[in-house]
């Protein structure tokens, strides 16, 4: 979907501030939403391109005004009521602040991950590379167009490229497509490469004569030019 | 380590509900909503609070940019490594222990005299976690993701950076389940030093593409 998410080439935002000798996380909250997200995710009920998707559900205005994990806790939220882990009125009254019952922590259940359990589950990849034997749809050296689409869905070709000529640089193999997989309809597996775009065919001549922008982009948002 | 020795509230992350806060300060409204999302989820037996601890203490005290800075060093006074470096970077990584979540495919980038190679994730903050640990809120933030594609080098300048005309800046959109680590310029004047004071010399943002490896004597 063209979101606010979708940031790249926009102008206003002002300098790049870095914080000295920054902390992993600023607050506790921050802490508690990374160790959520990653623990609910270990349920296996929806995967990492469905997580991004929910994220990018958040209304423009507000994206642009909230954090990093105040975006993933918006998210978060979104799929454990789409998922059924809870029901609408459960989280709306977490969202005001209120706790739910006094009954206290329960039995954990079985398949919840467990501490021991951290360490193994973030060394094992879990990648989105596949074996499928699938043909690369173009070659190294090749020319190709962005496709000027507007998927309303989950997609990973930014605008700034679409309708862009570059050339495939590196052909890194066989992926999951991230537009059918977010949107719960399989892997759709095909080629992925990294897309090299002269500057000035994305920005124009004000753009640098020199310098280049990699993109990598999926089969499915590539096409040969006319 | 340095980047991670923080006080982070050590002995007070058991769950929310016995978190570190003064009690003197109230709780925000985002404090008090993930409070109550956890305690549900904890009620429901859905969450462990003590693999959440375990989650978070992974990020803050183990996995950070020192590893990558020794991936760096290490290609710096071993050809043979950088060569397997460049042509395997997910095989190479994972010899090291440097392998899992957010790092199951990796490039390595290699910086030349001629080109500077700058990573950047436009859509959302993909970041090679292994080997560099959670990214920093400037690399997550609009001025970075919007800008890095069609400024490069004026964001290098935020950055303190000025870069000759005539080197071509490579700009990496992670917009895909690849990851990258740029390989900086090793500093004239360190043929001396060992792998692991030159470890010593390489910040995360030189493995980001933001800053150039300063010589020892600039560094201090």
């Amino acid at each position: 979907m063209n979101g606010a998410h979708d940031l790249g080439g926009m102008h206003g935002f002002g300098p790049v501030v870095a914080e000295p000798n920054e902390p992993v996380f600023h607050t506790e909250w921050e802490r508690r939403v990374f160790g959520l997200t990653l623990a609910m995710g270990a349920w296996g009920r929806w995967n990492l391109d469905m997580s991004r998707s929910a994220r990018e559900q958040m209304p423009p205005a507000q994206y642009l005004a909230t954090s990093y994990y105040e975006h993933w806790l918006f998210g978060l939220e979104r799929l454990l009521v789409e998922t059924g882990f809870l029901q609408p009125e459960e989280l709306e009254r977490a969202r005001r602040g209120e706790s739910t019952s006094s009954s206290g922590p329960a039995e954990v259940c079985e398949g919840a991950l467990r501490p021991e359990s951290v360490p193994g589950m973030l060394r094992n990849p879990r990648g989105a590379r596949l074996d499928d034997p699938v043909p690369p749809k173009f070659g190294i050296g090749q020319p190709v167009l962005a496709r000027n689409i507007h998927p309303t869905g989950h997609t990973r070709v930014p605008r700034y490229v679409r309708g862009r000529r570059g050339v495939v640089a590196i052909d890194h193999g066989v992926f999951i497509f991230p537009d059918s997989h977010a949107a719960g309809q399989g892997t759709k597996p095909q080629h992925v490469y990294s897309v090299r775009f002269v500057a000035q065919e994305l920005w124009g001549p004000g753009g640098s004569a020199r310098d280049n922008v990699y993109v990598d982009l999926w089969d499915d948002y590539l096409e040969t030019p006319a | 380590m340095s980047e991670h020795h923080h006080d982070h509230d050590r002995g007070h992350r058991h769950g929310i509900d016995g978190s570190g806060h003064p009690h003197n300060t109230p709780l925000t409204d985002i404090q008090l909503r993930v409070r109550a999302l956890e305690s549900l989820l904890t009620e429901k037996g859905l969450v462990d609070p003590a693999a959440l601890d375990e989650l978070v203490d992974t990020y803050e005290t183990q996995v950070g940019p020192r590893n990558g800075a020794q991936v760096v060093a290490k290609a710096w006074t071993d050809p043979a490594f950088r060569q397997r470096l460049l042509d395997d970077a997910t095989g190479t990584l994972a010899e090291l222990g440097f392998i899992g979540r957010q790092g199951e495919d990796m490039m390595v980038l290699e910086d030349t005299e001629s080109v500077h190679n700058m990573v950047v994730c436009t859509l959302c903050s993909c970041y090679p976690w292994p080997v560099l640990g959670l990214p920093p809120v400037w690399y997550k933030s609009a001025p970075y993701r919007s800008r890095a594609v069609i400024d490069p080098r004026g964001v290098l300048r935020d950055f303190g950076v000025a870069l000759p005309e005539d080197v071509e800046v490579r700009v990496w959109d992670s917009t895909a389940e690849l990851r990258y680590l740029v390989l900086p310029r090793r500093p004239e004047g360190t043929e001396g030093m060992s792998e692991e004071e030159l470890a010593a010399l390489v910040t995360r943002d030189a493995m980001i593409g933001t800053a150039m490896v300063c010589k020892p004597e600039a560094a201090r």
